[in-house]
């Protein structure tokens, strides 16, 4: 393999070299400002996390499963994880290669930046060994698939149902150029390299390819035009790439290193919220996933299109989509990015400001229901639960058929535990809520809080600091007294499907626990979709803007799910989805105390 | 269009003298609150009764009548009782946060 072109240059690398420089100054300039958004102590974290060896390990490791291999697509699904790793990785392992060609054969070129892209135009094979054989059938494999990815990313584009999407995004203008630069990348470069190959020489797809061509354009004349065709598809993309969704290429390599590193957003635009923003490649799975989709006149509320609308600058439909999202969070459980919708709309709502704040400074929540004497367990209902009494009934009956001693903290009333108001966006009214709660809840003395519902639980993990004081959803307490026979549970014939509470499951992770406790009473079915799966009631608080009969569409949707386990009912374990449920659907809705409490014998 | 008839507008005198803007204005952004038809379901269910006396209902009242309510909208906690029991579908919790942005 020797130089075929002694300057070692010729004026078609030329567009190539500009899309490279702009799109490496573009991304330096637009990294180093998403660092300097951060808060002082985030950018520390940052900076150290970048030096500390296990998290350059974890940084390694995640990038590579997740922006080359894409292990969370494969498992989602095979044809959609092909289609993106055959890209990434196949693109990925043709640098590589051509940097081994470079440094193989001509190490005098290596500080020629074009030189690995290009090599097969600037060389002459003058002999074949083994070495040459391998590594340029490597690079016709490896081009194959690459080639076979572009095929089915055009066939998606056909038929998306064959990668187990129903609908995919609508692309703008900029995204179809991108789109179209990268299908035309690599055709041309079977092309330039094809027409090469009487030279430079090449494998099983370059010198068939060659030898046709010969056949009818036999002129080396259309060499140069197909090599410049290939550095212009090549600049077109990457000039298009900081402004179309292909920015998520750089974005997420960073994206992984600042998660590792435990930064939250704070933000609704700046810093981590951007990153997330970036890195979003508009895949689509947050589409089907979404449960308002189940009403086509949300099918632009979803994640990817929040993205789509901050990357504008689109500030209604930013403060619209916001509003309506029910935070459900299925969305996230799906994304293989990791784009934190839920929170990024939280970000968003809290960046308002109103002109009356609530203020819950001057409550005095002592003597409000609390006795003097202490007691084991104190049961928080919260507002859901009181609303709800046969669930809060069905609580405190196995609570005294097994002998527990407890006090109800807020049976006259109390404050909301904060969430509602936390995930409207009022962080400050929502800390003095908690405030006022972590008050009442350690002035009772007990050494276990009971809640009955998620959304108090959630908000008690995640934003409470009750020392000394274990925090515990009845699915796991009542099980618990099963188990230590105090509690005796007669199991029923009736089927239950279960529900999956937003709260509960993707909130908490807790989806093995009420399962459990339910089928000490009563057989289990599951749904098609469940667990990180299960589509939302449609009851959540988390929107804002939802209407009542807006809702509608979305129990009925995710009723729909629930039925097709086929169970004679339907049981859940929070007050809301229990009442939301039970509005429309055709069989029983319970929540799981009261079944238990049904088939508990008194003692 | 022509429909070859019109309506006229409503020739009604307001005599009131006091200033329900706020109300006015919280209609045109959440024209909801008109079909409030005072139920009281609302207040039965308010976390903030006893704290302020807050009650949906109350509010929609006073505010036509160009009564203050900033005390008892400073103890609504948005959670969202009263949107669940509102027989009338009314989205209460976006209009406390309506009544909140708006209010002057
Ligand atoms: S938010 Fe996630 S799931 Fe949705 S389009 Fe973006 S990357 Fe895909
Ligand atoms: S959190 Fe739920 S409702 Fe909101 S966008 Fe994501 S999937 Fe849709
Ligand atoms: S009621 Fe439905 S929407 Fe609300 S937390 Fe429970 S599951 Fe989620
Ligand atoms: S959201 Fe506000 S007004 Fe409605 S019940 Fe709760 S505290 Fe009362
Ligand atoms: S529940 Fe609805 S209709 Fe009844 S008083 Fe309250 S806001 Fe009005």
């Amino acid at each position: 393999m020797i130089d075929r072109i002694a300057s070692g240059f010729n004026p078609f690398v030329i567009p190539f070299l500009a899309g490279m420089a702009f799109v490496l100054g573009y991304c330096l300039i637009s990294m180093i400002r998403i660092v300097l958004q951060l808060s002082h102590a985030d950018r520390k974290k940052f900076l150290i996390s970048l030096v500390t060896p296990g998290v350059i390990w974890r940084n390694c490791r995640d990038i590579f499963c997740d922006c080359l291999l894409h292990v969370k697509l494969w498992k989602r699904n095979r044809l959609l994880g092909y289609m993106h790793s055959s890209i990434a990785l196949g693109w990925f392992i043709l640098i590589v290669l051509g940097h081994i060609e470079v440094l193989l054969f001509v190490p005098g070129r290596i500080n020629l930046f074009y030189y690995p892209i290009f090599f097969n135009f600037f060389v002459a094979e003058n002999e074949s060994t083994v070495q040459g054989k391998v590594l340029f059938f490597l690079m016709d494999f490896f081009l194959l698939v690459v080639l076979s990815g572009i095929f089915l990313a055009m066939l998606k584009r056909l038929r998306s149902r064959l990668f187990g999407m129903r609908r995919t995004t609508r692309h703008s203008l900029t995204n179809q150029v991108g789109l179209y630069a990268l299908w035309a990348i690599f055709p041309l470069r079977l092309l330039a390299e094809s027409f090469t190959a009487h030279i430079s020489g090449g494998s099983f797809l370059t010198v068939p390819a060659n030898w046709v061509f010969r056949q009818f354009l036999g002129n080396d004349l259309n060499m140069l035009p197909t090599w410049w065709a290939y550095s212009i598809a090549l600049c077109v993309f990457m000039v298009v790439l900081p402004f179309s969704r292909y920015m998520h290429i750089p974005a997420e390599m960073m994206l992984i290193p600042m998660r590792n590193a435990g930064i939250r957003i704070t933000s609704a635009r700046r810093g981590l919220a951007r990153l997330e923003v970036l890195s979003c490649p508009n895949c689509g799975i947050c589409i089907d996933a979404c449960p308002m989709s189940a009403d086509r006149a949300n099918l632009k509320d979803c994640t990817v299109y929040l993205t789509r609308q901050i990357r504008r600058g689109n500030e209604k439909r930013i403060d619209e989509i916001s509003d309506k999202c029910l935070l459900c969070g299925k969305c996230q459980e799906l994304c293989q990015v990791g784009v934190e919708g839920p929170k990024l709309r939280v970000a968003q709502r809290a960046s308002r400001k109103y002109p009356i704040s609530p203020d819950f400074s001057d409550i005095d929540v002592k003597g409000s229901g609390i006795s003097a004497e202490k007691h084991e367990v104190a049961y928080y209902s919260g507002c859901m639960t009181r609303l709800t009494p046969s669930i809060s009934r069905s609580v405190e009956s196995l609570l005294r058929k097994a002998g527990v001693d407890y006090t109800w903290i807020d049976r006259d009333g109390g404050l909301c535990c904060g969430r509602p108001m936390l995930i409207a966006g009022r962080t400050e009214e929502a800390r003095e809520m908690a405030a006022r709660n972590m008050e009442l809840i350690i002035s009772s003395g007990a050494g276990t809080l009971l809640v009955s519902c998620p959304i108090c639980y959630r908000m008690f993990t995640e934003e409470y600091t009750l020392p000394g004081i274990r925090v515990v959803h009845y699915a796991e307490f009542f099980d618990e007294l099963i188990r230590q026979k105090r509690l005796t549970v007669e199991k029923s014939d009736v089927c239950y499907v279960y529900h999956d509470p937003c709260e509960l499951g993707r909130g908490c992770g807790m989806y093995d626990g009420p399962r459990r406790l339910l089928s000490h009473a009563a057989f289990l079915a599951e749904a098609d979709r469940t667990r990180g799966e299960s589509v939302c009631c449609g009851g959540s608080l988390g929107s804002i803007s939802l209407d009542f009969e807006h809702r509608k569409s979305i129990t009925m949707s995710s009723l729909e799910n629930l039925y097709s386990s086929r169970a004679d009912a339907i049981a859940t374990a929070c007050p809301l989805c229990r009442s939301t449920l039970a509005r429309y659907s055709d069989r029983p809705v319970r929540d799981i105390a009261e079944v238990i409490d049904n088939q508990t014998k008194e003692s | 269009m022509d429909f070859g008839f019109g309506i006229n507008r409503s020739s009604t005198i307001d005599l009131t003298k006091t200033d329900n803007g706020l109300f006015r204005r919280v209609c045109s952004e959440e024209p909801g609150a008109r079909t409030c038809m005072a139920c009281g379901s609302c207040s039965a269910t308010c976390m903030a009764s006893d704290l302020s006396g807050m009650s949906i209902r109350k509010v929609l009242l006073a505010m036509q009548r160009g009564q203050d309510i900033r005390h008892m909208l400073s103890k609504c906690m948005l959670c969202g009782k009263c949107t669940m029991v509102c027989p009338r579908g009314i989205n209460t919790r976006r209009l406390v946060l309506t009544i909140c942005r708006l209010y002057d």
